[in-house]
């Protein structure tokens, strides 16, 4: 079978009783009808199995607020430290 | 100091005011009187041991009046400077304070600043609670962000940049002049119990409101001090380290040396920046403002510093605009 979006070869593979064809060129995934819903009902049997309390979110990131800077622009202003503006301001109203 | 980067906007005072300051300054003073550099609307002269500073032109007599008795009363002591008098003088049409000299942060060395030694000092007024003074007006903080922005109108032609403040400053939530919607955040400007704990703010601190008296650094400059979030009083290193101007160490140390010594404003722990997105942000847009303001005084582009400024107003709107449709989703 050729793959329909970049005439790859498609290779098939099963898994738990799903036909996945896949394209040897792009990686794309061409689906049978029907297996995509057999997928999501496997899908939320599983979760449904593994119904363990979610994982903790990960301790937040106090470091800068969400409008800080992005990091890679730090370095480059502390250069300019004795730059007049930037001493004059941490001195003036 | 100058406001950032400008130059002069009132006249120079006058040889009259200096002559005026000058006799006061020898009265409680024990040397003869010299002109101290300062900002352009404040004249400051030294007599030796004793400062006596002409407050803006336009200073209202009575707001200083009541916080010239909350810094001389006892509860302050050895945290804000205690004037030489209490008294409110005149000199002309202006408001005159008599306060001892001491030795100012070094703006020739600002890595060696004393930053904790200024959070230490933060945190004990923010300790104070501003029913055990006598009655004061609000903190300086929140009304001056409108009036800076309010001064790119009386500008030369309107830029990107003052289009880029206005922008950020119209979308900051409940601020004096500001038409953003009033969130949930606006309620934090203001302390819950106007007298209770948490409720005393500097108003305008920065490394210029320290000196060295006594051997000790201690917080100077009473006109901004009142009722309000003491949040804004770390507001402006909060908005330098935000704009990428401040090193991250000194912000962190400066941080850590407030939380150390009880630091009110945020919290032990957790994220600093729930209590200071607000007041930074709008510190943000006030330095912002006050920068274009000056380059157009000046006829001059914006320098990197400024322009870096106006970089973290449009992350502001950004950042702002994203919450907000967030919020009404």
């Amino acid at each position: 079978m050729q793959c329909p979006k970049c005439r790859g070869n498609m290779r098939t593979y099963e898994r738990n009783g799903v036909h996945i064809d896949q394209c040897d060129g792009c990686r794309g995934i061409f689906l049978d009808y029907g297996e995509l819903e057999t997928l999501t009902r496997m899908e939320s049997q599983w979760s449904q199995q593994h119904a363990a309390p979610a994982p903790p979110p990960p301790p937040p990131a106090h470091g800068a607020p969400g409008w800080g800077a992005p990091a890679p622009h730090y370095g480059g202003h502390y250069g300019h430290h004795r730059q007049r503006s930037w001493v004059g301001m941490l001195f003036s109203t | 100091m100058g406001e950032t980067g400008g130059v002069d906007e009132t006249p120079r005072a006058s040889d009259e005011l200096i002559d005026a300051l000058g006799r006061i300054g020898v009265r409680y003073g024990d040397a003869p009187p010299v002109v101290l550099p300062t900002r352009p609307d404040v004249t400051i002269v030294r007599a030796g041991s004793a400062v006596v500073k002409a407050h803006a032109p336009g200073a209202e007599r009575e707001p200083l009046a009541a916080r010239m008795r909350a810094v001389a009363g006892p509860r302050l002591r050895g945290i804000l400077l205690e004037p030489v008098t209490g008294e409110v003088m005149t000199a002309g049409d202006r408001l005159v304070t008599v306060w001892p000299a001491g030795t100012p942060v070094d703006p020739e060395d600002p890595d060696a600043a004393p930053w904790e030694a200024g959070a230490r000092l933060l945190a004990g007024l923010h300790a104070v609670p501003a029913g055990a003074l006598p009655p004061l007006p609000p903190a300086g903080g929140p009304a001056r962000v409108g009036k800076t922005v309010a001064r790119l109108d009386a500008g030369p032609a309107d830029s990107a940049a003052a289009r880029v403040v206005r922008r950020a400053f119209h979308s900051l939530p409940g601020l004096p002049g500001s038409s953003g919607s009033s969130g949930a955040d606006v309620r934090r400007s203001a302390p819950d119990r106007p007298s209770g704990p948490c409720s005393l703010a500097h108003g305008d601190w920065h490394l210029g409101q320290m000196v060295r008296h006594r051997g000790e650094w201690i917080l100077i400059d009473a006109d901004d001090l009142g009722v309000g979030d003491p949040a804004w009083d770390l507001a402006r290193p909060a908005a330098w380290f935000a704009a990428g101007l401040l090193e991250p160490q000194v912000w962190h140390r400066f941080l850590a040396a407030y939380r150390a010594a009880g630091g009110c404003a945020v919290g032990a722990g957790g994220d600093p920046w729930e209590r200071l997105d607000l007041p930074a942000q709008a510190l943000t847009v006030q330095l912002a403002a006050a920068a274009v303001a000056a380059a157009g005084r000046e006829g001059r582009e914006l320098d990197e510093v400024e322009q870096v400024l106006i970089d973290s107003c449009q992350r502001i709107v950004r950042f702002r605009s994203a919450c907000h449709s967030a919020d009404t989703q």
